[in-house]
């Protein structure tokens, strides 16, 4: 066969070459973008990161700067809103794939789910401040800014956990109806233990979602770098990383600090991506099984 | 047996609610923002407060005209799929049809870490590189302006933009792709002319996720955008319907206050025109 490339006139290969070029040029901008911003944020970061700034809290006295507090709120955010999430989430799930009959249900349901995802996080802060904080009185505080943060992953955790479910096999359930088992039996035994993958799934994206969150959080989680426990801390303001890394930023013009947040911010990305990929490809792995 | 019935009643009325508890959310959210927003633009005047090109919330006489803040998030957001668009698409062409399999992985990579970066950390190296960038290259007193938000913005949508026109791209049926193919229309002329045009909808799903993303992207906007309640212009300072509701909401009280919930009000309202575009793109992409 002789090439078909031979019979192209030459204005015809010149624009394929041109589409090729294109494509190729605005894949490799995307991929130079992303290892500048982590090459600048690291390198920038990584020097300003010290012992002494990831241990203590920030002092008027004697004018030094430490994240400690914001690291913990932080780790005390994560925790609190995935303990709220996750049993909503997983609830919500088993209900659309175990329960609901009615198709309007259902409908009505993932829209809202839907629509859910597509409302900016200034807008959760806001109804957080109003409904959370002052509505049920609150105040200014951890709880408050993880609760917002619970109605925002609300629809992540549920899409993953539905997407797991439906792997469960429909003959498992069947297998333990024919058994005898009632259906809140079979949901214990047999279709929630099928979940797991998608429940660590929407975890891990959820940790992803409020590592970098700030904007919901500014009006319902404040900006206080005080150092608490976690009952204690629940109940009082306080600035988790972004916020922080924001108001040094912003308002104070403590770059160093900043940067430094920002380095760890960085790695704690990666990281999370990391860990979203391994657990893809593993749960992939051992369904093929 | 009874007794059984009854948990089983009593424990699938627990599924139900939580299963409602989205919907109670949803209903919440615009219960709050329609209570809180009402009373401000009663008091102002709905075409004053939409219209009116001056707002100076702290003046003796204040003016509560949000349409400075309207025209930049509209200008900011079309500015931003004007440059994120092409770069995503082409993107999203290469990654679905064009690349090697290593690359591939590689590149998707790149793109979820892009989607998982905070967005105050864009706010900061905009802050850092672009704004006094823009000085430099422009000769202007401050680099802190609506071009840098559009740049940002740009960045920050490309993922959504891959993402989902990646998925357009490879539901096209491998036969439409075969026969062009078999026409003697060479790959490229393939992918572009029977692949982009059978993945349409997807692709214009992909657009419509990015001008929401866009609109209602607030904090790293704030830190480059200067944030003064300019009508727009490309270098000068200017606010953003997010950053107008984040920027006062600290020290602001009555009317002020009041004013801030119908700018959120306002938003709520474009990003729900744009859920229920989205929703529309998507059905059809899907059949």
């Amino acid at each position: 066969m002789k090439t078909v490339n031979s019979k192209i006139n030459a204005k015809r290969k010149i624009k394929i070459v041109l589409l090729q070029a294109l494509c190729g040029i605005s894949a490799a901008f995307t991929c130079a973008l992303v290892l500048f911003l982590m090459v600048y944020i690291l390198a920038k970061g990584i020097p300003n990161l010290s012992w002494e700034l990831l241990s203590t809290e920030p002092s008027y006295l004697s004018r030094t700067i430490g994240i400690l507090p914001d690291i913990l709120n932080t780790v005390y955010m994560i925790v609190a809103t995935l303990v709220f999430v996750l049993p909503l989430g997983v609830g919500a799930a088993v209900y659309l794939t175990e329960y609901a009959q009615n198709k309007r249900i259902v409908a009505v349901i993932e829209y809202a789910a839907e629509t859910l995802s597509g409302i900016p996080s200034i807008i959760y802060g806001l109804v957080g401040m109003l409904f959370f904080c002052q509505f049920l009185n609150m105040q200014t505080s951890l709880l408050a800014g993880a609760l917002t943060l619970v109605i925002m992953n609300l629809p992540t955790v549920m899409r993953t956990t539905q997407e797991s479910l439906k792997t469960v096999p429909q003959s498992y359930r069947e297998g333990a109806f024919g058994l005898g088992a009632g259906k809140w039996r079979v949901i214990r035994t047999v279709v929630l233990p099928g979940c797991i993958d998608g429940v660590i799934t929407g975890c891990i994206l959820s940790v992803g979602r409020i590592l970098g969150e700030s904007a919901a959080l500014l009006f319902t989680a404040g900006f206080a770098h005080a150092l608490n426990g976690f009952l204690e801390g629940l109940g009082s303001a306080g600035a988790t990383l972004t916020v922080s890394l924001y108001v040094y930023a912003k308002e104070q013009g403590e770059f160093g600090v900043a940067f430094a947040i920002a380095a760890i911010l960085m790695i704690l990305t990666l990281l999370v991506n990391l860990l979203a990929m391994l657990a893809g490809r593993w749960f992939k792995r051992r369904r093929k099984l | 047996m009874k007794k059984q019935n009854a948990f089983e009643n009593f424990i699938h009325g627990i599924f139900l609610i939580l299963g409602l508890i989205t919907v109670g959310c949803v209903l919440l959210i615009t219960l709050y923002l329609v209570v809180a927003g009402i009373p401000a633009i009663r008091k102002i005047g709905l075409r004053d407060f939409l219209f009116n090109p001056k707002w100076a919330s702290t003046a003796s006489e204040p003016s509560y005209g949000i349409l400075p803040f309207i025209l930049t998030s509209v200008y900011g957001t079309a500015g931003a799929i004007l440059v994120g668009v092409p770069i995503g698409f082409l993107t999203s062409v290469y990654l679905a049809k064009l690349a090697p399999a290593k690359i591939r992985t590689l590149v998707s990579g790149a793109v979820s870490l892009l989607a998982g970066i905070p967005s105050v950390v864009y706010g900061l190296v905009g802050m850092m590189v672009l704004v006094p960038g823009i000085r430099g290259l422009f000769h202007i007193p401050d680099g802190a302006s609506l071009f840098a938000a559009i740049i940002v913005l740009a960045i920050m949508i490309l993922p959504s933009i891959i993402n989902v026109s990646i998925t357009a791209l490879e539901a096209v049926p491998k036969e439409y792709e075969d026969a062009s193919l078999a026409l003697g229309a060479t790959p490229v002329e393939t992918y572009f002319k029977v692949s982009v045009p059978a993945a349409k909808s997807g692709i214009a799903a992909a657009v419509v996720l990015g001008v929401g993303r866009a609109i209602g992207e607030a904090m790293a906007v704030m830190m480059v955008s200067g944030n003064a309640p300019n009508l727009p212009e490309l270098f000068g300072s200017v606010r953003f319907l997010t950053t107008a509701v984040a920027s006062e909401m600290s020290y602001s009280s009555g009317l002020q206050r009041q004013a801030l919930f119908s700018i959120a009000l306002v938003l709520f309202l474009f990003i729900m025109l744009i859920n229920a575009a989205l929703n529309f793109f998507l059905k059809r992409s899907k059949e």
